[in-house]
């Protein structure tokens, strides 16, 4: 829950959600219809309910698609090479970083779990995946 | 049914200029759309002008009024901004004025500042039409994003990189001619292959560059254009909007375009035609990639088979339909605000006959555009045919 630059402003909702994803409570919110989505949400992006409930993130995901990144933006400089990929949870998706691993050996279809990790350029938090 | 007319249309050369202000290029690119199509600024009623980095490149908002003011006209003026669709949104927007009788004559265009960001700070610029806290501080970049959709298309449909240069290569030829171009030079299968990776699958050649310039139109209803005796024979006949979840993990399908599909589809019914009726097609081909998913998207190509075209002839010049060419936002270059509306004077001068590739279409009377945003959550199509060929 620390933050390393107290004059950070948070992003109500995103970090409270890195936060739980630090403590391993990874969760993405799921309204009656079954539509998922993730926070900040006030209500359902594809059906306005605004009956939404945290549902825990499953404990492993699969490489939908990758890319290894050799041109970032300055805010990764010191990190590139790096593997960005989107893993399927099942209910949902989500992109990060795939940290554990030589970039080059990263593959589709490969089971990862979500792993908050820090950016080497920024010392951010940046949503990972670590192989499992 | 009765179009917009396309009166005039002025593009500045796309190109590596980092010291010209983007108030400078709109005033050169207005003053040729005006020298060209008689009509004067006085009748100008309204501005649309699209731009995306404005804030970030000349640290500069509220750019319709100074736009208008650049372009000589005194006319109220509004700024699009939709990523690189912004002047489709504009165009979309100025064509619906005009045939509900709000206005008989609208300046569109639009222009954008990023090689004096450098390539680090454009790079950062760019990203910012993808989702900031889910993607960008992942991140995911611009050609990133791309090439995540071009490797789910490899995963689900087969093709190569070498299927990808194909329309490098191809985009690269048909600028040859193109005066206006960022690249007028013919690049090989083997030189793109070769060149260093941006973002894997995607190399260098994979994408296109970094530009600054400017395009302006003057749009008329059929009734000034008529009534003035002026030199317009090509109208836009139809237009469509498209769009989509923003980050691209939240699409259903990570390989295709649906807000291109949807503006196509409502571009088509819109003019009364289909895709078999086109005969030429300028695509927003911001990378190799897109430009496959985007024909696919707007039915010039079946579903796993857009990424053959290139390489199979279909889409190169003397093709079935030619895509791009002007030579793309690939080798045109992609000043990202002014792409929507140099891709319309593109298929105005290509329809009309005047245009240095339009030999290989001498036939052609209905033509395409379409522009996007970002992944693709925002997309604008239109429709433009030869007013009684
Ligand atoms: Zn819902």
């Amino acid at each position: 829950m620390s933050d390393p630059d107290e004059n950070t402003v948070r992003d109500a909702g995103f970090d409270d959600w890195l936060d739980a994803a630090e403590d391993g409570e990874a969760y993405y919110l799921e309204c009656p219809e079954g539509h998922t989505s993730l926070p900040p949400r006030r209500l359902c992006p594809e059906c306005g309910s605004t009956d939404l409930t945290e549902q825990p993130l499953p404990d492993t995901g699969e490489i939908a698609t990758f890319t290894v990144t050799h041109v970032p933006t300055p805010a990764f400089e010191d990190d590139a090479p790096y593997a960005t990929a989107i893993v399927d949870f099942g209910p949902i998706r989500v992109t990060g970083q795939v940290v554990d691993h030589d970039p080059d050996e990263v593959e589709t279809g490969q089971t990862v779990a979500l792993e908050i990790s820090r950016s080497e350029t920024t010392d951010e938090r940046v949503i990972g995946f670590t192989s499992v | 049914m009765s179009g917009v007319r396309v009166a005039g249309t002025g593009l500045t050369p796309f190109g590596n200029v980092p010291e010209r202000t983007s108030r400078d290029l709109f005033a050169e690119a207005t003053q040729t759309a005006f020298d060209v199509s008689d009509v004067p600024r006085a009748d100008v009623e309204a501005v649309f002008y699209g731009n995306f980095m404005g804030e970030l490149a000349e640290h500069q908002g509220h750019q319709g009024p100074l736009m208008a003011e650049a372009a000589g006209v005194q006319a109220p003026a509004t700024r699009y901004e939709s990523a690189c669709a912004s002047s489709g949104m504009a165009i979309r927007d100025a064509v619906m004025r005009v045939r509900n009788g709000e206005h008989d004559v609208v300046l569109v265009g639009g222009a954008e500042r990023m090689t004096n960001l450098g390539t680090a700070g454009a790079t950062e610029a760019l990203a910012i039409a993808a989702d900031d806290l889910w993607e960008v501080r992942a991140g995911m970049t611009f050609p990133g994003a791309y090439a995540l959709m071009a490797q789910a298309y490899f995963d689900e449909f087969g093709g190569s990189r070498e299927d990808l240069a194909n329309v490098a290569v191809k985009n690269h030829k048909n600028a040859l001619t193109n005066e206006k171009a960022q690249y007028q030079k013919t690049i090989s299968v083997e030189e793109a292959l070769d060149a260093p990776t941006v973002s894997s699958p995607l190399g260098l050649y994979d994408s296109c560059p970094l530009s600054d310039g400017a395009a302006a139109l003057i749009l008329t209803s059929e009734e000034y254009a008529d009534e003035h005796d002026l030199d317009a024979p090509v109208a836009i006949t139809g237009t469509g909007q498209g769009g989509d979840r923003m980050a691209l993990h939240d699409r259903d399908h990570l390989a295709r375009s649906p807000a291109a599909r949807d503006a196509g589809a409502e571009a088509y019914a819109d003019a009364g035609v289909d895709a078999s009726d086109v005969d030429l097609a300028e695509v927003h081909d911001c990378f190799t990639i897109a430009e496959v998913l985007a024909i696919e998207a707007l039915d010039l190509a079946q579903i796993g088979e857009g990424i053959s075209a290139a390489r199979t002839g279909r889409t190169t010049a003397d093709g079935d339909v030619p895509i791009n060419l002007s030579g793309g936002l690939k080798a045109k270059g992609h000043p990202v605000g002014a792409t929507g509306a140099s891709q319309i004077a593109e298929v105005t001068k290509l329809l009309a006959g005047t245009h240095p590739n339009s030999e290989h279409v001498a036939d052609a009377t209905t033509g395409l555009a379409h522009n996007a945003g970002g992944t693709v959550a925002s997309a604008t199509v239109h429709v433009l045919e030869e007013v009684d060929p």
